[in-house]
Parts: C-alpha cells; sequence; structure tokens
C-alpha cells in the first residue's frame, strides 16, 4: 500500500506550487506525475512516486554514503573474517559526514 | 532501474548478512512494522540468511489489513446506493466484510472502479457530474497527503458530487500499542521509510528515547533491510536506543513540508479503529469540520452494525507479531489469496499472502531456491 517507486522526471510544467505535474519515467515506462510535494524538482531528478504524487526527491549523496559504508564491509569481509569489522556503519550518535 | 537494481545487488547482500552474523551475540527480536517490508524479507528469504536466534517478527504496516470489518461494510453499503461510483485501490476489493466484500458486490453489478491515485476519483467525478463518486481512502501516512489532495482539488474544482470513506490510519500510535502490551518481544524496529518520508523522524525519535528502543529508518529493498537490520542489532549489542535513518537517501529528518502541510489543512487527527490492535487513540484521520461535506459517511448515512462471522482466522495475532502465518489454522486450508478469510491474505503486502506466495511450497516439504546464498 505504501509501495513507492523510484523515476527519472522527464519533465516538469504548471507554474503554482500545487499544481505542478509532469512525466516521470520509469525504466522504459513513463507516467504523468504530481510535483505538488516536491516543490524544487528538476528534470534529471529521480523521485519516488507513490499514487501518482511523488513525496520525495532522492538525494544522491545520502545514497552514495550508504552504498559506501557496504564497499567498506565487503572490503572488510575479504580481508579478514575473524576481526571484528573495523569500518561498518556508524553507530548510533555518529553523524554523517 | 537505477536507485533499484543496486539494492538488490546479491554482493552487497553477502556482505551485510555477514556482517550482522558477525555482530550478533545473542536472540533478539526486531520487528518491521511495514507490509512492504514484510514482503521483501519473505519473497527474497532475507529472514534465513540471519543468524539463529535473531527472529524478525511482522508488523501490522499494511493499511488493507489493519481497515477494521466496519468500514470495508461501510464501503460495500455505500456501493450499493443508487447512482453511486465507489472508486477504490484494487487490494480492498477482496477484503471481507462482515457478510460481504466489495469483489461481490462489483459482480452484482454494482458501479466499483479501481483506481491508481485518488485524483483519478477526482476526475471520474468531473467527468461524471450527474452521478455520486465516492473514493474509498484507505492508507498510513504515506498516502494521506495523495487523499487531502482530492478533497482539496475537489473542492477548489467547486465539485459536489464527490466524496471520500476515509479509513486512515497513523503508525506512531500502533508501535506504541505494541510496546505497550503485555507480552510484547519486540527490542527493535525498523520503521517504515516512506511514512517517514512524509512524517519525518521526530516522533519516532521520541519513542526511542522514551521506551528505550532502538528505531532504525529503513527503505524496502533487501540491500536496504539487511542495512537496517544490521544498524539495529549493533544498538541492541551495545544497549544504544537511537533512531537512525537507513533510508536517507529518501528520508529527510523533517519529512515532507508541504505534504504534511496539507495533511493537516483537510485532516483531524482522531481516534481509530485496527484490525488486531483494537481501538487506538490518535491513531486516524477525519476530514476537518470545513471539509466535513465530503464526508461519505455523513452523505450516505447508513447501518453500521455488524455482526462478526465465526472464523478460524487468526488475522490479529498475525498483525500483532503473536504467531507468523503458517501457525494459523486456516492458513492456505480454508484461506487463500483465492478465498481469503482474513485482509492480511489479501493485500500483497500481508504477510500471511507473502508466506503464501513465497513460501507454501517449502511449507509442504519442498525446499525453494533461494534468492541469495551467504556461504
Amino acid at each position: 500500500m505504501c509501495l513507492a517507486v523510484p523515476g527519472r522526471v522527464i519533465n516538469v510544467v504548471g507554474d503554482e506550487p500545487l499544481d505542478r505535474i509532469g512525466q516521470v519515467a520509469f525504466g522504459s515506462v513513463v507516467r504523468r506525475v504530481n510535483f505538488a510535494y516536491v516543490p524544487d524538482v528538476a528534470p534529471g531528478d529521480y523521485v519516488i512516486v507513490h499514487v501518482g504524487f511523488a513525496i520525495s526527491r532522492l538525494d544522491q549523496e545520502a545514497a552514495d554514503y550508504a552504498l559506501g559504508l557496504i564497499s567498506e564491509l565487503e572490503q572488510a569481509n575479504s580481508e579478514s573474517f575473524s576481526a571484528d569489522c573495523p569500518a561498518g556503519l556508524p553507530s548510533a550518535g555518529e553523524g554523517r559526514p | 532501474m537505477k536507485y533499484v537494481e543496486e539494492y538488490r545487488d546479491g554482493a552487497r547482500v553477502k556482505a551485510l548478512a555477514q556482517a550482522i552474523g558477525r555482530v550478533v551475540t545473542r536472540p533478539w527480536c526486531i520487528m518491521e512494522v511495514c507490509g512492504g517490508q514484510t514482503h521483501s524479507i519473505v519473497k527474497y528469504g532475507l529472514d534465513q540468511l540471519l543468524p539463529g536466534g535473531l527472529d524478525l517478527i511482522h508488523g501490522p504496516g499494511c493499511p488493507v489489513c489493519v481497515t477494521p470489518t466496519e468500514k470495508i461494510d461501510t464501503a460495500v453499503w455505500v456501493s450499493q446506493q443508487p447512482n453511486v461510483i465507489l472508486c477504490s485501490f484494487g487490494d480492498m476489493l477482496r477484503v471481507p466484510g462482515s457478510s460481504e466484500d466489495l469483489l461481490t458486490i462489483k459482480a452484482r453489478g454494482a458501479d466499483i472502479r479501481i483506481v491508481h491515485s485518488p485524483l483519478d476519483a477526482v476526475a471520474i467525478a468531473r467527468q461524471n457530474p450527474e452521478r455520486e463518486v465516492v473514493f474509498f481512502a484507505v492508507g498510513f501516512e504515506t498516502t494521506a497527503p495523495a487523499n487531502a489532495m482530492a478533497v482539496y482539488a475537489a473542492r477548489r474544482q467547486a465539485l459536489t458530487n464527490f466524496s471520500m470513506i476515509v479509513a486512515q490510519v497513523l503508525v506512531p500510535p500502533a508501535i506504541l500499542a505494541i510496546l505497550q502490551a503485555e507480552d510484547n518481544r519486540v527490542q527493535g524496529f525498523l520503521a517504515a521509510g516512506h511514512v517517514c518520508s512524509i512524517m519525518g523522524t521526530n516522533e519516532y525519535e521520541l519513542i526511542a528515547a522514551t521506551h528505550r528502543v532502538p528505531i532504525v529508518v529503513t527503505g524496502f529493498e533487501p540491500v536496504d533491510i539487511l542495512q537496517g537490520i544490521l544498524m539495529c542489532v549493533r544498538q541492541l549489542e551495545v544497549g544504544t536506543s537511537a533512531l537512525e535513518n537507513q533510508y536517507a537517501r529518501v528520508v529527510r529528518p523533517e519529512g515532507n513540508s508541504p505534504a504534511k502541510a496539507l495533511v493537516a489543512e483537510v485532516f483531524e487527527i482522531v481516534g481509530s479503529g485496527w484490525r488486531g490492535l483494537g481501538e487506538l487513540a490518535g491513531s486516524g484521520l477525519a476530514l476537518r469540520e470545513v471539509y466535513q461535506s465530503y464526508d461519505a459517511e455523513l452523505r450516505f448515512p447508513g447501518p453500521c452494525s455488524v455482526t462478526a462471522r465465526p472464523s478460524t482466522c487468526q488475522a490479529g495475532a498475525v498483525l500483532t507479531g503473536q504467531i507468523k502465518p503458517p501457525h494459523c489454522p486456516a492458513f492456505a486450508k480454508a484461506c487463500t489469496p483465492e478465498h481469503p478469510l482474513g485482509a492480511p491474505m489479501v493485500s500483497t503486502e500481508g504477510a500471511c499472502a507473502a508466506y503464501y506466495h513465497y513460501r507454501r511450497r517449502s511449507i509442504d516439504g519442498v525446499v525453494p531456491v533461494p534468492e541469495f546464498t551467504v556461504s
């Protein structure tokens, strides 16, 4: 029900923030999407779409950071199975750089 | 597809599962709140990659599943009123009411239409000014902005033939109910990423602090879920109880401000009934007074007496994580997706449907081929 999928914004039309719509590509499928809730969206951005509405703009930097932590885990796994994991996700309280 | 494939990558899944195996030293119970997460866990066999003793409890995060029978009965009744077109997300049509479901009524001739967005229902109202168009507005916080926009748009377009049956519920009161239950086993939560993309993380930070329980806002792909579990077990092992955000590519701490603003403009917070959890204070949304002319339950006042059918279905126990679907005596016998006794067998995000689709053969003794393997 809360299913929402990422897609790439092709175009944005409309001036009034609540009336802005546009096309979003999900692979080869293109759908019309309401942009009322992502006022700063621009063509080329990726958005998460739920029941016809974009509800969030994807943050590439945050995505790279989280995947980078997993790369460190992969490296740690290949280097040593016995050692404690030296480079993983930050423990609670540590912020992202 | 970008932002999908990298989160289904076998090497990353393996690295995370190995890291979880190294971190865990004791048994732990973690609840994934959202039905979308349950679906991924069961579909990809993620629970089978975890060390023994690390138990995933499936939460109540499926709006279709928790919508009480009374609301289904209301929709069934409204759809049979003269001149009505009832619009609904497809999932709701098969959910059993106390005596009938919407699909049966539709087969008997009621004009019930499946829509993919609440705005589709507004468009149908605009195109059919001589008909009464009613939208069955089911959902959690994720869907509330879309449902709010439908009412807001109908009012701006001066449509007088549009209304909605509101069955909107809020997640934090359900988490609190689970934590406060006497037999609660949940020690950490994976919070629902898309709900938090709207609401932000404040409410969860408060729950984590006051109930001393780690909460990790988590996405829906295999890599997301295992990373969320790793973050959660790391906290459990060292005894911290903070709010963390695994799904930062989508969820900002403040949530989606324009969406929250329109939800607050259209809806107010009220008590609501949940299948499995009962009546929970402050857990639902209702139309504010200024929008009450769009309330289908006021427009079509009808009988609301419910006579529960005797049933072996244990949906309530499944929804609160007390049992797993195969432990229900009706599972895959009296209750199947074709003939569901309870809502969790209907929705693709229902735990019973997920087990039926992906685990039934293994329950019958056929070992499925795992999606991922961890050597």
